[in-house]
């Protein structure tokens, strides 16, 4: 190539590069009506893809003057979620999977009350869910409750209740599990832990990153999982491929909302975004959470097929057997915790 | 040019080495299908499996996930972070290359390790520098804040994290290239009474374009690509912050692995534009970039 080509070759570059630049510019001008951001944890990806169709059509059906025209999503590891928003994301809401993240978020960046959680019904938590055990078809290590967890050759698949919301569910439901089985023994329940988390081969950040190392890499013998993400993988990938046992206890999962309102009086977006948090709880969004298989508050709206799925067992709370987030927080996953203490690498 | 001559007098004397370890032809066969194996088995077979995968469910199927809003989103981002940090590291890297190989200076050591450290630096650590910053949280947080300017989590943080990642490249391929030519053209030139600017854009420049070529080339393959650093401080906005290669992993997480391995095949195919490039250039201009490859 002569001198002149490789000048129009840097022209068409420098063009080009323009060109993009200004595209780029007009397409960030072009939204200017109301967008909201829902900053949520990992297995709600299909839920509020379903709610937020729902929403967008009943709030722009009452106030053709100020339409909402996006709700953009945001998933992740609980924990890592309410990291992000504590550094500055954006968020109008947050609906993560546990209180604990939303009082980190309230405590740190100071955007939103530190009683958040009386501020809409149940707890804030207009759904529930609990954790149950995904095996493979035919249940071929017949697991069927925690104690079978620790047998040597087994191999669990949890996320870390570092970063995981749900991977801290489940070791409460385990705790609660080796609480009731051996009487309360400190000693035995941190025995059982620790060889729980002895046969865990990886923790993964977040639940959804979880569930595709055990169904799509086909690692492990037994996911500890949501019961909707459990079910969720079912949808997917046939009933011909997973069982789910429900073990004789488990623990009552409320994932809770919150309006951020820091972000949204600096957005302008309160009036929205609490429609938004408030339509959660309608009876028709009822009817599409327990169609995506978390366990609605209210079942009038829902389709009883739906419902027949959940199965009936026993569950401890985080109220009243872990004295709350607030302690059992820094008690089992604070640095130092007894996560800290029990959980020792496999080499 | 004065590199003219270097095929010409290396080429021969590979040719004599060959056949004077005529009995080491076992070896070299060895050596050749050890390599070959590897290539295959590392490289092409991924790359194929993601064009099979992506082509899984059919034509339709592969059209719909790119051209899914959420999907175009994510291109175009990428397209404008690359379009901006790749002029910005090349400007930078010229600058940079320009002042290492002709000027002596204090403190000249120094900067060729620095202008390293993205190398050697983990890419989450690149990112979360810029959360640390920048940040909610961060030493320029609260300021940003309160005059309603957003970084971290939005374009300008996505452009950092990918001009510091990415910022070696041309400068790498520059400087080797830039001191094999010497200084004599420039002083030359000088002395004939032209312009500092004059000099570099009718000599300087000219004599190492095809190492400039290569060094953006990779620079954009990589800032199109990254990951670590971009993950870090995106916030994973879907249709806002999210840039193709973490389009993939959602998509992946979501159960749709056809739709992922979809736009991860436009990512493959900018590989493949990459190398074919690369490979073009080294054919044609192998002299030049072969002496910026002495080091």
């Amino acid at each position: 190539m002569t001198r002149p080509a490789f000048r129009r070759l840097l022209r068409a570059g420098l063009v080009l590069g323009a060109f993009t630049i200004c595209f780029g510019v007009v397409a960030g001008a072009r939204a200017q009506s109301i967008e909201l951001l829902n900053v949520s944890y990992d297995p709600t990806r299909e839920l509020y893809r379903d709610i937020n169709a729902a929403f967008l059509a009943d709030w722009n059906a009452k106030h053709p003057d100020r339409k909402i025209t996006t709700i953009r999503q945001s998933h992740g590891g609980s924990g890592a979620q309410a990291r992000t928003v504590i550094d500055g994301l954006n968020a109008d809401v947050v609906t993560l999977a546990l209180a604990g993240d939303i009082d980190a978020v309230a405590e740190r960046s100071k955007k939103l009350p530190l009683d958040w959680q009386k501020r809409l019904p149940d707890n804030s938590s207009p759904y529930t869910s609990t954790i149950v055990f995904l095996v493979r078809k035919g249940n071929p290590k017949a697991v069927k409750d925690w104690g079978d967890l620790v047998k040597p050759g087994i191999q669990v698949i949890t996320p870390n209740p570092k970063t995981s919301g749900g991977a801290r569910w489940n070791y409460l439901a385990a705790w609660a599990y080796a609480e009731k089985a051996f009487n309360k023994d400190d000693a035995k329940v941190r025995d059982y832990i620790a060889k729980l988390l002895g046969n865990v081969p990886v923790l993964d950040t977040g639940a959804r990153g979880a569930t595709t190392t055990f169904t799509q890499r086909g690692i492990g013998d037994v996911l500890l999982a949501w019961e909707n993400e459990a079910f969720l993988a079912q949808d997917e990938f046939g009933k011909d491929k997973f069982d789910i046992v429900v073990p004789s206890l488990s623990i009552l999962a409320e994932p809770p909302v919150a309006l951020v309102d820091g972000n949204v009086d600096a957005k302008k977006t309160r009036e929205a975004a609490q429609a938004y948090l408030e339509f959660l709880y309608t009876p028709k969004a009822q009817a599409i959470i327990a169609k995506n298989h978390y366990r609605p508050r209210n079942t009038e709206a829902a389709d009883p097929k739906d419902l027949a799925l959940f199965p009936k067992l026993e569950l401890v709370t985080i109220d009243k057997d872990f004295g709350g987030w607030a302690k059992a927080q820094p008690t089992h996953f604070g640095d130092g915790g007894t996560f800290d203490q029990l959980y020792k690498p496999a080499r | 040019m004065s590199d003219a001559t270097l095929p010409a007098a290396t080429a021969p004397a590979r040719r004599d080495g060959s056949r004077a370890r005529g009995e080491s032809r076992f070896v070299q066969f060895v050596l050749i299908a050890v390599s070959l194996a590897f290539l295959l088995l590392f490289l092409l077979l991924p790359l194929v499996t993601v064009f099979v995968e992506a082509a899984a469910r059919g034509w339709e199927a592969y059209r719909a996930a790119i051209t899914e809003p959420d999907a175009q989103a994510a291109i175009r981002l990428t397209l404008i972070v690359a379009a901006i940090a790749v002029p910005f590291n090349t400007v930078v890297g010229i600058a940079a290359a320009w002042a290492i190989a002709k000027f002596e200076f204090r403190g000249k050591n120094l900067l060729i390790s620095l202008l390293d450290l993205p190398f050697s630096v983990s890419p989450v650590i690149s990112g979360l520098v810029f959360v640390l910053l920048f940040g909610a949280q961060g030493y320029f947080g609260p300021w940003l804040q309160a005059h309603g300017v957003s970084i971290i989590f939005a374009l300008p943080g996505l452009i950092l994290a990918t001009v510091f990642v990415t910022f070696p490249f041309v400068a790498r391929e520059l400087i080797p290239h830039m001191q094999s030519l010497g200084s004599a053209d420039e002083e030359a030139a000088l002395t004939l009474g032209a312009s500092p600017w004059r000099v570099f854009f009718t000599i300087t420049l000219p004599n190492v374009k095809w190492s400039l070529f290569y060094g953006i080339l990779l620079c954009n393959a990589r800032a199109m690509g990254e990951f670590g650093a971009v993950a870090v401080v995106s916030g994973k906005i879907r249709g806002e912050t999210n840039t193709m290669p973490l389009h993939v992993e959602i998509l992946y997480n979501e159960y749709m692995g056809p739709a992922a391995f979809a736009v991860a095949s436009l990512l493959a195919g900018l590989a493949l534009v990459t190398l074919v490039l690369k490979t073009l250039l080294e054919w044609h201009y192998g002299d030049a970039i072969a002496a910026s490859r002495r080091h």
